[in-house]
């Protein structure tokens, strides 16, 4: 915080003018048909990414052409809000011209950059980058389709912020050289999660692979292990056995969650455990004492106990009443 | 070009009439008014009048405390703050009975004390979108000491039964706040005819100026002050006390009571002719029965339109309005009002509110109609979904 965040709050004021304007008129949206396609002697190509419920679904339009694999002609629809209108119609115009695997290699930040006034001013502000993100995506998802091969081959492998674009190595390499020990650091460091901020936790934007917190603590664990090779090995909650498992959350419960609720006079059983096969687990608790049957309990307490397994063990934990 | 205002539960325009009753202090009557001089005594009749008016106007008694702080966060603030050490920290009184739609002043509060070991419990709204005394009464407990609700609710302007809720708490002899801000000036408010021992408003939500509130106190309850400090309003607000503000609040609430009037029926009449309109366009949906809102407000929702692009457009056109599209934000929560009724998930960040005032003319009235069917048109015909 200092002079500049204090007064907060504006989000418009931030965008560029080129985000406006594209806001107020894009260039490209519409729809390109079949008819299109033949016309342009060319390979009709639509992608759809996002879920609404999520707040922005975008569909890109292409037509590839037969002989060279040039876009010839892109255009979009979206769900979603201002910056994300923009982003994609800049997207579809950076498209325009460029063979498929040109194509593909336009990132979120590219579009970003397009749509900048002036080369040292960001286009839109921190929060809304996650916009841009959608546009790129939608663009391998259409190569995808267009090659008919899964979309996983033309994602770069292990990103962790989509907004910076920033990858697991990247985020590893920083908290080992330089001794980071704060998720704030590793932003400082690397760009990661100073954006949208889905990458630091879960319970951001969107569900992630990676996040932060777990890739922080892992890493320390193994750097202190790498440090004194005789400290127990620190194992990852999802390869545990279930009786390691078991073992682990009881020390959690009891370092950290039973004082707590001891002070209320209430007190937590583990009840029971299932893992599925992707390393989710459910946790089945039971209150004791005060808790007990106080519906005050099942939403606030709730929270507190899977937050502290969460940050822990593993984000992959959910608690649950038995 | 005209601008128009029809995001009046974030604020609203400052009385012209409440303008020139604050201006003599700034200019001539700058006294603090705890001084013996004359400047001093010269403002007191001032802010006694002012307080005749704030009692008048919510129905206090005058053995009764209104204190006058800041705005209504610090009200808030002041209750569960209060609560903490005067109850909740030593005695066998534990919890606090909340809901999921209050501000975030009563809410951040709460989180802040759960820190602290007390037990919160966030009531969330039933297939209606409300509270019910009926909740209320399931999750007080022997340990709850507070019941915190608000009055109207900002998003929807959907009314609790603050009334019902209020004899809930005094049959079990736990302690009752409601949070007013967007009651005032919009319903008859009453506070001797039911059992509420807190109350907070904010004078610019009621054609006040910005940073001046106050807080109901029933008599016989204590609270220790948030601010310490100073005599100020008898120990239970510390600092010297905003005069103009205070001046200018107290006849701001006296024009909110003669013009409630008005606002049942004009502001209403404004408010149903808006809502007709936009409930022409197909695949909408608008939050709370009418007679359960406050007269100004309506809260729709439009498949196929992103929230915050809507209310883009509309400042485009020179309108204000206001969206609860979480988009603007770092959480893609959804509204828990629509969550909570139970609507599709794709409608989640459609919401958009519109809030009158009784400045509100019927020309801006149609000029926003025509301008939200053309937008609507726009973004339907760019939509994925539409």
């Amino acid at each position: 915080m200092a002079k500049s965040d204090l007064i907060g709050g504006s989000l418009w004021e931030q965008y560029s003018k080129k985000v406006a304007d594209r806001m107020n008129n894009p260039r490209h949206f519409g729809e390109l048909t079949e008819e299109d396609a033949r016309r342009m002697n060319g390979k009709l190509v639509i992608a759809n990414e996002g879920a609404e419920s999520c707040g922005d679904t975008v569909r890109l339009y292409w037509i590839v052409g037969n002989d060279d694999e040039v876009i010839k002609a892109a255009a979009f629809k979206s769900f979603g809000c201002g910056t994300a209108i923009a982003s994609t119609d800049m997207m579809a115009e950076m498209c325009i011209g460029k063979t498929v695997d040109e194509a593909t290699k336009i990132t979120n930040l590219d579009v970003e950059h397009a749509l900048r006034d002036t080369e040292d001013t960001a286009a839109v502000p921190p929060q809304k980058m996650h916009c841009s993100v959608m546009a790129s995506e939608v663009i391998k998802r259409a190569a995808a389709i267009y090659r008919n091969v899964d979309i996983a081959t033309l994602e770069e492998k292990d990103i962790v912020c989509e907004c910076a674009r920033v990858t697991l190595q990247t985020v590893e390499d920083a908290i080992r050289v330089n001794d980071l020990t704060t998720v704030e650091q590793i932003t400082g460091y690397t760009k990661a999660g100073a954006f949208c901020k889905s990458c630091i936790r879960p319970g951001g934007h969107e569900k992630r692979k990676y996040y932060l917190v777990d890739i922080l603590a892992r890493v320390r664990a193994e750097m202190a292990h790498e440090k004194n090779p005789n400290l127990a090995q620190i194992d990852d909650f999802s390869t545990m056995s279930v009786v390691k498992k078991i073992r682990a959350l009881e020390q959690v419960l009891d370092a950290q969650i039973r004082p707590v609720l001891a002070r209320d006079g209430g007190g937590v059983e583990l009840e029971d455990l299932h893992c599925d096969d992707e390393g989710a687990c459910i946790v089945a608790v039971r209150y004791k004492g005060a808790c007990k049957g106080c519906a005050g309990s099942v939403a606030g307490t709730l929270g507190f106990i899977q937050q502290t397994l969460q940050d822990k063990l593993s984000t992959s934990i959910e608690v649950k009443v038995a | 070009m005209e601008r128009i205002f029809l995001d009046n539960n974030a604020t609203t325009l400052v009385d012209p009439g409440v303008r020139d009753a604050m201006e003599p202090f700034y200019s001539q009557m700058y006294g603090n008014p705890n001084s013996l001089h004359s400047f001093g005594i010269e403002v007191r009749p001032y802010l006694h009048r002012a307080m005749e008016q704030l009692y008048a106007g919510i129905g206090a008694a005058d053995e009764d405390d209104i204190i006058i702080n800041s705005c209504a966060t610090e009200g808030n603030n002041t209750v569960i703050m209060g609560m903490y050490f005067s109850l909740l920290k030593d005695t066998r009184k534990k919890s606090i009975v909340t809901t999921e739609l209050e501000h975030p002043s009563i809410r951040a509060a709460c989180r802040f004390l759960e820190q602290h070991g007390v037990k919160v419990t966030y009531l969330c709204p039933n297939v209606d979108g409300l509270i019910t005394a009926e909740m209320v009464r399931e999750k007080i407990t022997d340990t709850t000491a507070l019941v915190s609700v608000m009055w109207a609710n900002n998003e929807t302007g959907q009314i609790l039964p603050i009334e019902e809720i209020g004899e809930v708490c005094r049959e079990r002899g736990v302690y009752m706040h409601t949070d007013a801000v967007q009651a005032i000036g919009k319903l008859p408010i009453d506070v001797s005819s039911f059992p509420v021992d807190f109350l907070t408003f904010s004078a610019h939500k009621f054609h006040g100026p910005k940073g001046i509130g106050g807080l109901y106190m029933r008599k016989g309850v204590r609270l220790p002050p948030l601010l310490h400090g100073g005599e100020q309003m008898g120990g239970h607000r510390a600092g010297t006390v905003d005069v103009p503000g205070f001046v200018g609040m107290g006849y701001a609430m006296e024009l909110a009571t003669k013009n409630l009037e008005y606002e049942q029926s004009h502001v209403r009449g404004l408010r149903d002719k808006l809502e007709d309109a936009l409930l022409k366009i197909k695949d909408v949906l608008v939050v709370g029965e009418r007679v359960m809102r406050t007269p100004n407000t309506v809260f729709i929702s439009i498949r196929g339109v992103e929230g915050e692009a809507l209310i883009w457009d509309l400042n485009q056109a020179g309108i204000a309005a206001s969206t609860g599209s979480a988009c603007a934000s770092e959480s893609l929560e959804a509204s828990p009002i629509l969550t909570a009724i139970g609507a599709d998930k794709e409608l989640a960040h459609t919401g958009v509110r519109f809030s009158l005032s009784r400045f509100t003319t019927e020309a801006e009235i149609d000029y926003t109609i025509e301008v939200v069917k053309k937008t609507v048109v726009r973004l339907r015909s760019m939509s994925t979904s539409y």
